[in-house]
């Protein structure tokens, strides 16, 4: 039993972390149909931002508290000049944006083999995420759990402005139908700018969170970027319900597996499913459901 | 009021716009009839910025606006109520009023007066409107934007009959009001010609009749449809 509820928390942390890149895949993705690989280096982004306030704060504690904030906004302008400088002039043409911003992602990582160095980068943890909690009667990291609630409060805040706010209507409506979303006075072109700088800004946080759990390579978004885009597809393109239950069941599915074989078997299992699942439900978990095809 | 010069636009390398010129006064009411594949939502798609001009330009209040977005030619006053009940089916009615209004519920209670059936419907998901439903929805969302300018595509097209009357009454009732310009696509001639001043009857990409609506407006205009 206590390696049952081990390994749940383990793979809904895993999942937690793949839920924060995912969410703003969704976002990008879902909305203006850009497969931008070089979301994976705005997580990067993050990470090495976590470093870096890390060495001008000099706590650990302060340092990660100062870095979430900060992580996000260099992970979302980085997006945002992305959109700006290259993207925009590539709508409606998946294939191509796929190419390039595979080719700005290589760009980035090597940005940052020059200016941090090859090898791996260890950020300090805060003493107060160091140790355990018990939850039910089972010791969980610190660390993880504050993982956790973290991905989860992005969650909620981001379901919160799209469900709350003016600004959220505008970003569903331009997701729903972009032509009619212009003829009631939407920018669609200012939303997409907004989507991405949100989008990329939660791949910073995410970043900044990955350091909790190991170092920082320039190749650290590079290894999430895949995943993350699974679970995209898997929970439906642009349903944040089914992103958050497939980042979470392919984090737990892939923690029972390494628990059972190995991270390399695990993987390769974790795909085989997919591959399986979409074959029977190409649409995903979720699809738009109306009466119109508008 | 809203002025169409020789406009011709295309799809990829396909024109369906041969120099399309019209002009609705303001305050007036203007029909452009034509078959299938006449152009005619073309030429709307064209005047609101949806469909780029290839040449030719459009004009509101002596304003060039062909270089505007849609979204900039909605804020000058352009409204527009495009083919098939379009609505944003994955929001209620309600939230796809306040998309426009925002937070002015007075603005809202205004259009809900003059759709009432929307009322006991403001939490549902648009998507799951009837067809009527939806029309009487994104016509109340266009009125929103208060337009000077007032574009219906085809506004009582798949529409059950019962609400067909409701929808000619309210789109009759706007083309009266004297403060607001109406440009109306419409398959149904005699309801067209009822309800505005002028008509342009469109084919194949070009105007090839225009005249006042009068007691023989209906006979001409399915004379040369007849053609």
């Amino acid at each position: 039993m206590e390696v049952f509820v081990s390994q749940v928390f383990t793979g809904l942390s895993a999942g937690a972390v793949l839920l924060l890149i995912a969410v703003g895949l969704t976002l990008t993705f879902g909305q203006m149909g850009v497969i931008n690989m070089a979301h994976g280096e705005f997580l990067m982004a993050g990470a090495y931002t976590a470093y870096v306030v890390n060495l001008v704060v000099g706590d650990a504690g302060l340092g990660l508290l100062v870095a979430l904030p900060v992580g996000f906004l260099v992970g979302g302008l980085l997006g945002v000049v992305l959109e700006a400088s290259v993207i925009r002039w590539m709508y409606h043409r998946p294939l191509d944006t796929l190419l390039v911003t595979y080719g700005v992602g290589l760009v980035l990582q090597q940005v940052a083999r020059d200016v941090f160095g090859a090898p791996a980068k260890d950020v300090p943890s805060p003493s107060w995420l160091s140790g355990s909690v018990p939850v039910l009667g089972y010791d969980f990291p610190m660390a993880r759990l504050f993982l956790l609630l973290l991905s989860v409060a992005c969650l909620l805040a981001v379901l919160a402005l799209l469900r709350r706010t003016a600004l959220g209507r505008q970003v569903r409506a331009t997701v729903e139908n972009r032509d009619l979303a212009e003829t009631v006075g939407i920018s669609t072109r200012r939303t997409d700018r907004i989507t991405f700088f949100l989008g990329s800004g939660l791949a910073g946080i995410a970043g900044v969170a990955l350091t909790l759990l190991g170092s920082t390579g320039p190749t650290i978004g590079a290894s999430y970027i895949v995943e993350a885009f699974l679970v995209v597809v898997v929970g439906g393109i642009g349903q944040l319900k089914g992103t958050v239950i497939a980042a979470f069941s392919i984090g737990v599915l892939q923690a029972f597996l390494e628990y059972a074989t190995s991270g390399s078997i695990a993987k390769v299992v974790v795909f085989l499913a997919i591959v399986v699942f979409l074959q029977v439900r190409p649409q995903g978990i979720f699809a738009v459901r109306t009466r119109s095809l508008a | 009021m809203l002025e169409l010069q020789d406009v011709v636009a295309a799809y990829g390398r396909t024109e369906v716009l041969h120099g399309v010129s019209l002009t609705v006064p303001a305050g007036g009411a203007t029909a452009v009839v034509g078959h299938n594949g006449a152009g005619k939502t073309s030429l709307l798609r064209a005047a609101v910025g949806l469909l780029p001009l290839r040449s030719g330009r459009v004009l509101l209040d002596g304003e060039d606006v062909s270089r505007l977005r849609p979204h900039q030619r909605v804020r000058r006053g352009i409204g527009y109520v495009p083919q098939g009940q379009q609505s944003f089916g994955q929001m209620t009615t309600l939230e796809n009023l306040q998309l426009v209004a925002r937070r002015d519920r007075a603005a809202i209670d205004e259009v809900l007066d003059t759709f009432p059936a929307l009322r006991d419907l403001l939490g549902r998901r648009a998507g799951l409107l009837s067809g009527g439903q939806r029309q009487q929805l994104s016509i109340a969302r266009t009125l929103l934007t208060r337009p000077r300018m007032l574009i219906l595509d085809e506004p009582t097209e798949g529409i059950q009959p019962n609400v067909v009357a409701e929808i000619e009454r309210v789109v009759a009732d706007l083309t009266r009001r004297g403060d607001l310009s109406v440009l109306l696509v419409e398959q149904h001639v005699g309801f067209a010609l009822r309800a505005t001043q002028e008509y342009h009857v469109l084919a194949a990409g070009r105007v090839v009749a225009h005249g006042s609506t009068g007691d023989h407006a209906a006979a001409d205009v399915r004379a040369v449809m007849a053609v």
